[in-house]
């Protein structure tokens, strides 16, 4: 098998996995979400009447059947895009909800994850090259305290600060009074709104590509080929970057997609901490509100993405490093 | 993410490190108390465990009593004040730093033990498909997403009691160090003392846990302090989303309450940033031992 098929086959068998494990996540708990939901509608206490949880059941169109012919249900209804209704924002459809909110944590995690990258990289790579100068040690030492911290407390911190004392930048939602969509009002509203969210995040996720790239590089610095190269006369910012940062930034490469998903974590809490409008703040509004369908959506659609970035990074690492498609070839 | 790239091993902690003396190998404790760092973290811990284990004596007050005036600011009576509901945020603070340890504790014990069942049994099998099936597994566990997984797992739990948070973070952070297990025993399977027991007709099982595992016994301990300080962090984040433990007051639960009672708006920023100021501080100080504990396994960053 060649490294591509490989590399795609392992996504497909873990996309199955995936979707499996969201669809047995719900069967192995207890409840009956119409039930839930019947209970919700006439208040806690009050007498609930078998046929309102009938057509309840009925109108979420909940499974029935043997486990088997509702996991082929299952199946066929996320092959057409249909995730079934939102309890909390009934009558909505899930898909519907989420298209509404995943624009914005896209750009957000895009923008900062791009970011962060090349921050980490750069910082990295010369904190490497000028090893144990003053750079080194504040870049290092900077990024293990700050590494403890965690995101959402950043959040809060900065929130409190740029938010609530001097007032710089707005507290919560993603726009205030503008129509969305390309004018200048709308634009600046939103990335007014963005900066506090996004610096949180970019104060947190630099650090492992910072810390990951100093060591290759440092390790790259102690090869053969580096030595050759200054041997050679080369100047510094030839030897630095062309030889040894491009052959340090190839791990970094399949770290990529993995940092994403911690990073998604991250954004879940600060878009909550900041009440951006983003898949982050609605799956912690799904979860509040016991929203299983939306819950649901929104671990499988976070996860297929990650996935497909796992795969992308893994596509292009084939195609950067030879090695890696002969060695296991 | 961050936090395990800075245990796998910094080059430049030898400068923190006294010359041991060459005459004899130092045992492991000596090794870990000859970094500074490792030495202040331990102090810290040592302070949260105390304060842990005798938090009655610690505090007068019950974290849950909410007899107390709401909102007055920090007194002899009330340390750092109270919360809008009347309760004592110092108690608080101190019996949180309870669940953060049970959390931790726990919470790596379990990562590590399925990490090194899974990776160990994976590694020792190289090339079979034993291991093809386990990396397989190990491999999907890793790409997907920790903390979506955890908040669907509990979200649909009506009572989350310290068990189950426990538990759904160990299953769901084990990928990772499995794989560094798996790599690590690679290594060692084929040294002469595992060449040895095979031939002395040792069953595969203790092959693999009483003669190959002693020798990576710096690496398990990184990794269960690794794990603990992300079950820690885990705990939190689940927490302040409103997903803690329903009986019990932790560190995350404090900022959730602060968030829904606006505490930002009001100015009560002790409410909000305590609890996240002692909860970086006790990474910190895992992070610091780590530093130490990789000073066992990388013996090169022990010479200067």
């Amino acid at each position: 098998m060649s490294y591509y098929a490989r590399k795609i086959g392992f996504f497909l068998a873990t996309l199955w996995a995936v979707i499996t494990l969201n669809f047995l996540i719900p069967r192995l708990q207890p409840g009956d979400p119409a039930e839930l939901m019947v209970k919700k509608l006439v208040g806690k206490d009050a007498q609930i009447d078998p046929a309102q949880v009938h057509a309840m059941r009925v109108m979420l169109g909940s499974p029935t059947g043997s486990l088997f012919s509702q996991y082929v249900e299952y199946v066929k209804q996320l092959a057409h895009g249909n995730f079934g209704l939102s309890y909390f924002y009934f009558p909505f459809k899930v898909s519907e909800v989420i298209g509404q909110a995943i624009w914005w944590t896209v750009i957000l995690v895009s923008i900062v994850q791009v970011l962060s990258f090349m921050i980490g990289m750069v910082l990295g790579a010369y904190a490497a090259w000028r090893r144990n100068s003053r750079f080194d040690s504040v870049v290092t030492l900077g990024s293990t305290f700050i590494g403890t911290l965690q995101p959402f407390w950043i959040a809060l911190v900065l929130l409190y600060v740029f938010g609530y004392s001097l007032g710089w930048f707005p507290t919560s939602g993603g726009y205030d009074v503008s129509t969305p969509g390309f004018n200048y009002a709308f634009v600046d509203e939103s990335v007014r709104h963005a900066f506090l969210p996004a610096m949180t995040l970019m104060i947190v996720t630099p650090i492992g590509w910072i810390l990951g790239m100093r060591n290759t590089m440092i390790m790259n610095l102690g090869e053969d080929y580096i030595r050759l190269a200054k041997a050679k006369g080369l100047p510094d910012r030839v030897v630095a970057l062309r030889y040894a940062a491009r052959n340090a930034l190839l791990p970094s490469v399949t770290g990529f997609a993995l940092a994403l998903g911690s990073m998604l974590g991250g954004a879940i809490l600060v878009e909550s901490a900041f009440d951006y409008p983003g898949l982050g703040r609605l799956m912690g509004q799904a979860v509040t509100n016991k929203d299983y369908p939306l819950l649901q959506a929104l671990m499988l659609l976070t996860t297929t993405g990650v996935l497909l970035a796992n795969l992308v990074a893994d596509l292009l690492y084939g195609v950067l490093d030879p090695r890696a498609r002969k060695a296991e070839g | 993410m961050s936090i395990d790239v800075m245990a796998e091993g910094d080059p430049d902690q030898a400068s923190a490190v006294k010359q041991v003396s060459s005459s004899k190998p130092a045992s492991w404790h000596q090794v870990i108390w000859s970094s500074k760092k490792a030495r202040v973290g331990i102090y810290i811990l040592a302070v949260y465990v105390l304060v842990a284990i005798f938090a009655p004596l610690v505090t007068p007050h019950d974290p849950l009593d909410s007899t107390f005036t709401p909102l007055v600011g920090p007194s002899s009576l009330n340390w750092l004040g109270t919360n809008t509901a009347g309760q004592d945020l110092a108690s608080q603070l101190i019996y949180g730093t309870r669940v953060s340890l049970i959390v931790g504790l726990f919470g790596g014990i379990l990562a590590t033990a399925i990490a090194l069942l899974i990776g160990m049994i994976s590694g020792y099998a190289e090339g079979t498909w034993l291991d093809d099936i386990l990396s397989f597994f190990t491999n999907v566990a890793l790409v997907i997403p920790t903390l979506p997984l955890i908040i669907t797992l509990v979200a649909y739990s009506d009572v989350r009691g310290p068990g189950l948070i426990i538990g759904v973070i160990a299953i769901t952070s084990w990928a990772g160090p499995a794989r560094a297990k798996r790599a690590q025993i690679i290594t060692l399977r084929n040294r002469d003392f595992v060449t040895v027991a095979k031939f002395s007709g040792e069953g595969t099982f203790r092959i693999v846990f009483r003669e190959i595992m002693p020798n990576m016994a710096s690496l398990v301990a990184a990794s269960f302090i690794g794990a603990a300080t992300g079950a820690i962090a885990a705990e939190a984040g689940l927490a302040v989303l409103g997903l803690g433990d329903t009986r019990a007051v932790s560190w995350g639960t404090m900022i959730y309450q602060a968030n829904l009672q606006g505490a930002m708006t009001q100015g009560l920023f002790v409410w909000v940033f305590a609890p996240g100021l002692v909860l970086g501080v006790i990474i910190t100080a895992l992070t610091f031992v780590n530093f130490g504990v990789d000073l066992l396994s990388n013996p090169h960053l022990r010479e200067d």
